[in-house]
């Protein structure tokens, strides 16, 4: 499955999942916790600066921020102009770390890792009734719809080209949730077939 | 609708989970709808999945579907619009709308099963709740804790928004209630 | 074996088959007829799919109401869409599903894997995502995920309707290459050729039960 995972073999790279989740969070209260501009700005750096140890580009840091630059800017200035230029780099700033450093732990783990460590992570709900090989099933068939549901979604528009309603929503959304719900019952009929016990 | 909740998930509630998280990502793959010209944001159909969810699966099967959503996006599969995925989107600045996404389902399930007979408006009235008043309930104090904005500056910046879900919730409503009469025993 | 003693379906006001009592117990067996004549509900309760309004369904013995479980695990079924019946993301993470529920050791999973990708030409699809198969390789897999199952019986619901000639042909090769008992609801009358019993459902009852050179010609003058 396309994932937004960058290959690699640096030592970001091999730390077990969990950890880096672990370790993301606690970076991720700190940043929130500090008040102090220059502290700000040596994290935002120090946080850059593990994306060449973890064989990743300052391009690919970027890419990162990117979506979310016309908001950077807004946020930007109304602070500058309501509190001042301090407060407003310390705001943006703040977020530019928070999500590099998010985003380093999504690119140097796989998601088939990431969902096999939060699996594993249910076992420990068990008592609440989380039944984790349920949960497993409900992962696989997302990501077996997923591309399925792509396929449906690009012939109905096709389809309603014809008629000149490929833009219009409920014309694309209703046939397309039709066939999707045919499909789950009749996949729904196959899992049973298939001696699965739920 | 009832029964699932007391006798735990048969194969076809989670298949419908899993349906209902993979429609939400499939509808972050429609391209953004414009109107009003430029004059207001584009509106992505994505929260549509998160509406839908709701009013058709009801609360715990809805609210276990969008839980499974951002779960896939949790661990960087890049399914929101977009293409974004990962921690960092729902850390971010609207981390908060996403991550109330589960309750939202829930809530609008919720209200759906206790009003069984509810007709057209009323059935706007309670997506608009889940999927309006209680994604900006989350949203906006979110903004204005990350962006240190306070929360009249923050749902200033929502305002430009509120068109665009007005219109997913008619849509919504509607194909929940065309899908609900295909399939009554959903 | 499969006996069918008085079964009737319905739902709600609709009875989809009537007071129907068969033996089925021939190698190939087809089931024809009409578009909504019944042949489908009819599959489905070979299986326990469904289950009959009223009457009995027996598998070897084993009444399809109280042994769901077990006559699944004798009675294997494609479905007319594989895209339909296809569970896991990736070609032998499928395999294995069924394999799985069956509670096979992973040995006995790894080897039986390995043979069908082997005996149908597609070991270097192994790790293949699943929705990038063309329609010819995505059914075969779904007929591969039954098969490893190793089911007494094969009970298939238009299996080829979706396919172009080349796969239908692909696929008619590969059933009749089978050991096992196959029963298939179909409306392609070049499968069925060299069946040895062909039953027509029509309005949900047997409009004709027999070799296929007596029935076929049958069931073309009917839909004449």
């Amino acid at each position: 499955m396309l994932d937004l995972y960058s290959p690699g073999t640096s030592l970001l790279h091999r730390l077990p999942p969990a950890a880096k989740m672990l370790a993301m969070l606690i970076g991720a209260t700190l940043l929130f916790l500090n008040e102090s501009l220059p502290i700000t700005v040596a994290a935002t750096l120090g946080i850059l600066a593990l994306y060449p140890i973890a064989q990743l580009t300052l391009k690919q840091a970027f890419a990162q921020i990117r979506p979310l630059l016309i908001i950077f800017v807004l946020f930007f200035a109304v602070q500058w102009y309501f509190s001042g230029l301090e407060l407003a780099a310390y705001v943006v700033l703040r977020l530019t770390a928070l999500i590099l450093l998010a985003s380093l732990v999504t690119l140097t783990t796989r998601s088939s890792d990431m969902i096999d460590t939060m699996t594993r992570g249910l076992r420990h709900l068990k008592p609440l009734g989380v039944n984790p090989e349920k949960v497993s099933l409900a992962i696989s068939l997302a990501l077996r719809f997923i591309p399925v549901l792509a396929q449906i979604t690009r012939e109905v528009r096709e389809a309603q080209k014809t008629r000149g309603l490929e833009r219009s929503v409920i014309a694309v959304a209703m046939p397309m949730a039709i066939r999707a719900i045919k499909m789950a019952d009749d996949i729904s009929d196959a899992i049973d077939s298939r001696g699965y016990r739920s | 609708m009832d029964t699932t909740a007391s006798r735990g998930l048969a194969t076809k509630d989670i298949v419908y989970i899993a349906l209902f998280a993979a429609l939400t990502a499939a509808l972050g793959l429609m391209p953004p709808i414009h109107f009003a010209g430029a004059a207001l944001p584009p509106i992505s159909a994505q929260s549509l999945g998160v509406m839908l969810a709701g009013a058709v699966l009801g609360s715990k099967r809805g609210g276990l579907a969008l839980l499974l959503f951002i779960g896939l996006v949790a661990v960087g599969l890049p399914l929101l619009s977009g293409g974004r995925g990962g921690f960092g989107v729902l850390m971010g600045t609207s981390g908060g709308f996403l991550l109330v996404w589960p309750l939202c389902a829930y809530i609008i399930g919720y209200l759906m099963e206790k009003d069984t007979a509810a007709n057209a408006i009323k059935t706007g009235l309670y997506v608009a709740f889940g999927g309006i008043v209680v994604m900006y309930a989350a949203g906006i104090p979110w903004m204005a804790f990350i962006g240190k904005l306070g929360l009249t500056k923050s749902l200033t910046i929502m305002v430009a928004y509120i068109p665009g879900d007005l219109v997913k919730v008619v849509l919504a409503t509607i194909i929940a209630r065309g899908l609900r009469r295909a399939y009554p025993n959903l | 074996m499969i006996d069918l003693q008085n079964v009737s379906v319905s739902f709600g006001e609709r009875t989809v088959l009537h007071d129907i009592s068969l033996s089925l117990a021939e190698r190939r067996i087809a089931i024809i007829g009409a578009n909504g004549s019944g042949k489908s509900t009819f599959a489905r309760l070979l299986n326990g799919l469904a289950l009959p309004t009223s009457g009995d369904v027996l598998v070897d013995g084993l009444n399809t109401r109280k042994k769901g479980r077990d006559v699944r695990r004798k009675v294997g079924f494609v479905f007319q869409n594989p895209d339909n019946q296809i569970v896991m993301p990736v070609v032998e993470e499928d395999l294995a599903f069924g394999m799985k529920n069956l509670e096979f050791s992973k040995a006995d999973i790894a080897t039986k894997t390995d043979e069908i990708l082997a005996r149908y030409n597609m070991s270097d699809l192994r790790e293949h995502p699943a929705h990038l198969l063309s329609g010819g390789q995505k059914q075969l897999l779904a007929i591969s995920g039954v098969l490893v199952m190793t089911p007494d019986i094969l009970v298939m619901d238009e299996p080829t309707t979706l396919l172009d000639l080349r796969n239908k042909r692909r696929i008619a090769r590969a059933v009749a290459a089978l050991d096992q008992m196959v029963i298939t609801v179909t409306h392609d009358l070049d499968l069925i050729a060299d069946y040895d019993r062909v039953i027509v459902i029509d309005e949900g009852q047997i409009f004709a039960d027999g070799a296929p050179k007596e029935v076929i010609p049958a069931y073309e003058r009917l839909m004449a």
